[in-house]
Parts: C-alpha cells; structure tokens; sequence
C-alpha cells in the first residue's frame, strides 16, 4: 500500500512498523503465527562479538502498564548468528534485516558490525550504545557523547551499510548526543532504549530481578519517549526511528508526529503476538480518521509546525 | 501456540487459596501433558503462565494458586466473562519414556499437571503411581481425583496434619517405578535427584515475560545447552540439568 511507505536511510519500507530488538528473536517465533513479511522490517536480537547466556533469573518484573526486563545481551554470538540464525530467518524473511549489535569495547562493535557486513540480507546496522543491562560496555557509550561518537565512526569504518546508532533515555542530555552521532557520520539514530528501573519483592524484601535494576519499557513509558524523539529529531537531521511504549497504529501517528521516520514496537509484541500486524492493519484506519493521506506527510509534524 | 477466547464456566477454591479454574474454548493446539497456557487479564501488562491440569475437546481446566495480584483477581472472575489466552505453549511431558509404571511426584501446585499426565499414561495402557506432597492438610487437593482414574496415590504433608508427615523422597522408594516425572518447587526436584532410583522429567517454573520464546526473560543452562523454560522447556531430563545451590 503506497500510503504507509517510508524512506528509511535510502531504502524503502512498506510501512514504518518495525518490531524492536530483543522482543522477536530472529523471526521464527512470529512466523508461525503470521507471515512477517507484511512488516516494514525488524531488528533482531542483540549480537555480541562472543556467545553471551546473559544475566541469572529471575529477568522479568510486572509493572503497571509496563515491564522490566535484565536479559543482559543473551545472544549466540556473531559467529553462530551469520551460521545458524541468518540461514533460518531466509526462510520465513524475504526482505532486508536491522542488524542489532552491541559490544564492550569499541573494538567489540567494529569486529561485530565488519563481520555482519558480507551478510547481504542485512539493510540497516543498529548500533546498541543503551543496554542498561551489562557493566562494562552497553549503555556506558551511550551516556556521553565523545564515547557515543567513537563507536559511531568505528562502525562507520567497517561498514557501506547505513548506521542507526541507538540511544539510551537515561542522559540529562539527549541533544548533545544525537548530535554528537550525526557528526560522527550516524545515517539515523533511535531511541529510547528502556529506561532503567526496578521492582522490590514485598515477601522477601529484596529487589525482583536478579541484577536488581532493569530496563523498563511498554505503555507507561510513551511519554517520555515521545518527549525526547521530539527533542532529537528538533536536533538532527538524520532520520529519526521512534521508540518506547508504542502499542497501537495511534501510538504510532504519534510517534511520527514527533519526528520519527519509522516506529519500533518492542514490549507489546510480548503480550500480544500479534500487535505489529493488527498496527499494520489498523494504519490505513486511523490514517482516514485524522485526514492522513500519506503517512510520510507527517514525519516531524509537530516539530515543524 | 494459538490465541484464543475462552468462556469461565466454574472458578471455585479446592483447597487453601488453590482454586479451580473451567474453561470453554479451541483447546486443539494442547498436544501433551506439562504444556501451559498464558493468560491475559485486565488491568495486567504481563500474561500469566499456568499449566493445564485437564483438557478435554473444548475443555480446559487449569488449577492456580492466589500468590499475587494477579493471580488473586482471577479468583474474582465470574462465570461467563471471557479470557485471552495463548494456548499449546512449552514442550509437555514426554511419554514414550514412561516404561510400565511411572511415578507422578508433586508438591503442593504442580500437581495439577500430573493428572493429565495420569489420564494420558493411563489411556495408553500404563500403570502410573502419585507421590503428592503438600505442606498441611488445609493446602491438600485432588488425591480423590488421581484415585477415580485408578492411580495408586499417596499424600504427605510437612507437617503430618494429612497422610503421612514428611515430604515426596522419604516414601518415593516405597513404590516401584520405571521412571518419574515430577512438578513442584526446586528444592523438592534436589531431593528427588538424590533420592530417585530411575532418570525422570522434571518440570520447571520461572518469571516469564512473553511465554513464548521471543524475550528469552525465562532462559536457563542446562547440560545439553542454554534453554527457554517457556520454549525448550518447561520440562527437562533428570540427566541435563544443572542444579543450582
């Protein structure tokens, strides 16, 4: 459907939905259900330069209109990823994959992204500069802008696909470092990643995760992710890819609305399978409803106007 | 994994804040005993994982404990309102290792999916025995239910105010059995592994975010690699685990 398109960093996509990193595995799960290449694309789980099992259990916590999650990077490392995963994903996904990457070291990222580069199956390199959930590396990048900027030209270097860097919400300073990844050659940034969080167990008095904090995502935290893509795409203009609470095609118009080119969807594809498709479905809608034509008419709409 | 609307048609306690939930609705994606189903309730972010106890055609019958919020709303639910629920989700119990004459070892809420796995063993011939523990009398469920499918069932309690006093391991050995599948809390299964004189199953519990496989929230290492409870499990061979301290 024309209407939906975007331009996401030079390639098409049908439409703008996009199910978030860590919250689709590479693709299986959801292709039993429903045919994924209805989506615009996915990102797939975050991948190390190494296997990773990831943090003890318990990972999960309920909160209201919301979750809390401390996976810790649980992925089977690039080798295996490029081996076993992509082969896999053939099968059920035609269309071009987010790379998801993350590392511990700048060096991490480069090694990651310049091995996933050969993969022809791969559109767009999201660069994890926001993981709340290991020490040592993730979201460490992400939080000041001259280590955000490092990694973004390492990455650069290795690599002629476009480069999304992804951003934590838990800075004083967004702008600093959305701009910072522009001028460090960036082709997008995305954000928000969770925001760091936790919950207290009442029976044993002790935190619910067993890191203690974790990343908090789903409905309650729209607003502020909606608040800061404003701020960022205001900053940069390098497309901007929307996330964080986003559950429904009206979430999505907003999103848009605040600058945003294309829009993932992570948590609620946890709670319902189904959510990117009944999004993709109910677009056309909800576009009619609020006189949208054409839905790239509205990128940073409310920025600009 | 299916998606689909269930109709409450009972929702009654069968023993100290346990309740017994019926459900109407497409049960055809349930293949095997020890499978679960997550259930999405109102006013709740996360699904809650809770494994079926029977399934008949259209049919569904799960057995909870009131431990959370969540779990203690359910228990307000009325005949006639509807659930969304996805259905067929972990790997069951796996039967053709069964041999003749299997022990079921459960405590307290993982009873509930041995009895389906009785009807099933029985329906295929085989002669299975129960081990339920409970802490005390008030907490005891479903001993008459396993005894009218014709399984030799022995109830414990920790505290000797039902059955015997003691716990699943000190009378395991009384029977004689070709191999156990077991379901409670963790340190019931170490007892079982030192005490059990046969390899057996066991099925496994953990905070889940999806149910399904996609967040990996529920994963765990075993001997034979890393798993997801709610995927590759949430039953497990005696032999691969690796038992936590």
């Amino acid at each position: 459907m024309e209407r939906l398109k975007v331009n996401l960093c030079g390639t098409e996509l049908d439409n703008p939905v996009i199910p978030a990193s860590g919250t689709f595995g590479f693709g299986y799960e959801f292709a039993e259900l429903y045919d994924i290449n209805i989506l615009g694309t996915f990102s797939f789980k975050g991948t190390t330069k190494e296997p990773r099992f990831g943090n003890p259990t318990p990972r999960i916590a309920e909160c209201t209109s919301g979750m809390i999650n401390a996976v810790g990077l649980q992925n089977p490392g690039v080798d295996k990823v490029i081996s076993e995963e992509l082969p896999k994903l053939k099968a059920v996904f035609h269309k071009k994959v987010m790379a998801n990457v993350s590392g511990f070291s700048v060096e991490d990222y480069a090694y990651t992204c310049e091995k996933l580069d050969r993969e022809e199956q791969i559109g767009w390199f999201e660069v994890n500069v926001s993981c709340p959930n290991v020490h040592g590396g993730g979201m460490s990048f992400g939080t000041d802008p001259d280590s955000a900027a490092k990694v973004t030209k390492a990455v650069r270097s290795v690599t002629s696909k476009p480069v999304i860097i992804k951003l934590s919400p838990n800075v004083t300073d967004i702008i600093s470092i959305a701009k910072a990844c522009e001028a460090a050659g960036a082709d997008g940034i995305s954000l928000i990643n969770t925001l760091l969080g936790m919950r207290i167990d009442l029976k044993t008095k002790r935190p619910v995760i067993a890191n203690k904090t974790g990343g908090f995502s789903g409905p309650a935290i729209l607003p502020v992710a909606l608040r800061m893509v404003y701020q960022a795409a205001s900053a940069v203009k390098i497309p901007v890819v929307g996330m964080g609470g986003v559950s429904c095609a009206e979430d999505v118009i907003e999103m848009m609305l605040a600058g945003a080119t294309a829009v993932q969807i992570g948590a609620a594809n946890l709670v319902n399978p189904f959510a990117c498709k009944e999004i993709i479905e109910n677009l056309p809608r909800v576009m009619d409803k609020y006189g949208i034509n054409n839905i790239k008419d509205i990128i940073g709409g409310a920025v600009n106007g | 994994m299916k998606q689909e609307l269930f109709t409450v048609k009972e929702n009654t306690p069968v023993a100290k804040d346990v309740y017994k939930i019926i459900l109407a609705g497409n049960t055809d994606e349930i293949k095997a005993p020890g499978q679960f189903v997550n259930i999405s309730l109102d006013g709740f972010y996360l699904r809650r994982p809770i494994s079926v106890c029977d399934c008949e055609e259209g049919k569904l019958t799960l057995i909870y404990k009131a431990v959370g919020r969540g779990t203690e709303y359910m228990t307000s639910l009325e005949n006639g309102a509807r659930l969304n629920i996805l259905t067929g989700l972990g790997n069951g119990y796996d039967m053709t290792k069964s041999g003749d004459c299997p022990v079921l070892i459960g405590g307290g809420v993982g009873v509930p999916p041995l009895y389906l796995l009785a009807k099933k063993l029985i329906e295929q011939g085989k002669k299975p025995s129960a081990v339920l523990g409970f802490n005390s009398a008030c907490d005891v469920f479903y001993e008459e239910e396993f005894k009218t499918l014709g399984v030799k069932t022995a109830v414990v309690t920790a505290d000797g105010s039902y059955g015997a006093k003691g716990f699943v391991t000190d009378i395991l050995n009384d029977f004689d059995y070709s191999f156990f599948y077991a379901c409670g809390p963790e340190p019931m299964f170490r007892a079982i592994a030192k005490t059990a004189k046969t390899p057996g199953q066991y099925s496994f519990e953990e905070r889940m975010g999806c149910g399904f496989g996609a967040c990996m929230g529920c994963s765990c290492k075993t001997l034979t690699g890393n798993k997801r409870i709610c995927k590759e499990g949430p039953v497990m061979e005696s032999g691969e685990i690796i038992w936590k301290d």
